[in-house]
């Protein structure tokens, strides 16, 4: 299947109706450059006419499978990038990505097998561009030096991997009932595993706060945090279970992580994929 | 001192499904036993009704049964729960010596989050049943025999045993879950759970591929654990640290 067909699955309408609408998606997505806006937009799904897509409503494991595909095929290729790109200090920054890397490639080929075990066709891994269009240089391709370079590689492994536990728990819902359910649960935790240790990697906590993306994190950044402030759980202000710190509100949101929608993963995902 | 705590193995299930958690020092409980030991003064042997006409027989209605289905689940989290939040309260209330501000930050936002966990559980439930408090798990007691909490090594032990054995459970619960909004809290839950597992991993071996090590996640499919309510409660049974005792008969 073709992943540009299949993301535009998970695409509303309005997202991608026109040129001003994919404009207002990028400025939702915070401070890319116009040039970024420019280059990086994944035109091809904005070219796809909707309707012909119309029928699916991307609300069935496989497609939930899809999307989990499409997130590990950035992730893999990420990390494999940066683990050749010498940017990586020795040490500890470079055992946790050697951990990360070989845990994607193994989702990939996880989700590609039970995929076809399903008797679907794997969407094919979409080409990516870490540099979102010349704004990031990660890789220190283009020379924006060692420091800045790995500044970047950590602050977009945390907003994958931050991305990642949302998107899977997102999908749970449409895997009830299905076998895949289970090991979705577990990729999900691995990922979270994951996004703790990038993010004490950065000095950060390794739980969200509110919807805070956390310090040296680019405004583009803020789409993988935006909900995560939300106290409401199964009905229930959980603040208001007690007056002592472990109902405050940072503790309150760290407790709980949220899920992303297909449609806000697609987003944030699609920022990455060239076609 | 021990290295796990709590192991966390998968266990045989026993011939007649009941799946008693261990009093401490006392093995397996028996129905006899039990009825000895309901001097309990929390609430705990209270009858256990359940909405589903034909459930497995409850031997010993002194006893809380989980229950049955969504109930089971958030019964069982709400057990799993209560545990974490009373072992990290006595962790905060008297620190080990010596401990460093990072680790001081983390114990404290676990024993934070715990806390609000176990409590949202307790009133999701309570409005899950109408107000029924026969079916709402009691407030357990807890005895930690002879860890130290004054000991870095045995409380960052037990804190990541517990902390990876609470994403195995939730992990392996979810397909019990037949509610859609139960199995996102669920989902939201677990996955703060592994935060913590992650970070408690790495103040035990910093540096280290430990925060997703492969003794956790399997090499070749990059999966965490899952394991089955039977095979957690018996692993956490063997610790002795629960000593009000439940069964969890309408679970697998």
């Amino acid at each position: 299947m073709d992943i540009i067909k299949f993301l535009d699955r998970f695409t509303n309408e309005s997202l991608l109706d026109s040129k001003s609408t994919r404009r207002d998606m990028f400025g939702a997505l915070g401070s890319f450059s116009k040039k970024a806006a420019l280059s990086a937009i994944p035109f091809g799904l904005a070219t796809m006419p909707n309707k012909t897509y119309a029928q699916e409503s991307g609300n069935d494991p496989v497609s939930a499978l899809q999307l989990a595909l499409t997130l590990e095929y950035l992730e893999d290729e990420f990390y494999d990038l940066a683990l050749q790109s010498g940017v990586l200090p020795s040490g500890r920054p470079e055992t946790v990505y050697m951990q990360i890397s070989k845990h994607e490639q193994a989702h990939v080929d996880f989700l590609r097998a039970g995929l076809e075990g399903a008797g679907a066709t794997p969407v094919e891994k979409p080409t990516f561009d870490f540099t979102v269009g010349g704004t990031f240089d990660p890789f220190n391709e283009n020379g924006v030096g060692q420091e800045t370079a790995y500044a970047q590689l950590l602050a977009l492994a945390q907003a994958f991997e931050d991305t990642g536990v949302r998107a899977y728990k997102g999908q749970a819902g449409n895997l009830l009932g299905s076998d895949f359910l289970t090991p979705a649960l577990q990729i999900h935790a691995v990922e979270a595993m994951h996004a703790s240790e990038i993010r004490r990697l950065r000095t950060l906590k390794g739980w969200i706060t509110g919807n805070e993306r956390g310090d040296g994190m680019p405004e583009a950044t803020q789409a993988v945090y935006n909900g995560e402030e939300n106290v409401i759980q199964g009905g229930l202000d959980v603040t208001t279970l007690g007056s002592d710190e472990p109902f405050s509100m940072e503790a309150s949101t760290e407790a709980y992580d949220e899920p992303l929608s297909g449609d806000d993963a697609v987003a944030i995902a699609s920022l990455f994929i060239v076609e | 001192m021990k290295k796990n705590i709590v192991r966390v193995e998968p266990v045989k299930k026993s011939t007649n499904r009941r799946q008693f958690l261990r009093l401490g020092g006392m093995g397996v409980v028996g129905a006899g036993l039990l009825v000895a030991c309901s001097n309990d003064d929390n609430g705990a042997m209270t009858p256990s009704p359940t909405p589903d006409p034909d459930p497995e027989p409850n031997p010993d209605p002194m006893v809380f049964d989980l229950g049955e289905g969504d109930l089971g689940v958030l019964n069982y989290a709400y057990a799993l729960e209560q545990l974490e939040a009373d072992f990290y309260t006595k962790v905060v209330n008297s620190f080990y010596g010596n401990i460093s501000d990072e680790e001081m930050q983390v114990l404290t936002d676990l024993y934070y989050h715990e806390v609000n966990h176990r409590d949202f559980f307790k009133a999701a439930i309570t409005a899950a049943v109408d107000g029924n408090a026969n079916l709402v798990l009691p407030t357990l007691e807890f005895d930690y025999g002879g860890l130290d909490f004054g000991n870095r090594e045995q409380v960052l032990t037990t804190a990541s045993v517990l902390e990876d054995t609470g994403v195995a459970a939730y992990n392996g619960a979810g397909r019990l879950i037949t509610d859609p909004g139960y199995l996102l809290l669920a989902g939201k839950i677990v996955s703060v759970e592994a935060r913590h597992a992650s970070a408690i991993r790495t103040l035990l071996n910093p540096g280290s591929a430990d925060f997703a090590g492969d003794d956790y996640v399997t090499t070749d499919t990059g999966l965490s654990a899952a394991l089955d309510p039977s095979a957690i409660l018996a692993a956490v049974g063997a610790t002795g640290f629960i000593t009000t005792p439940f069964t969890a008969n309408n679970l697998p």
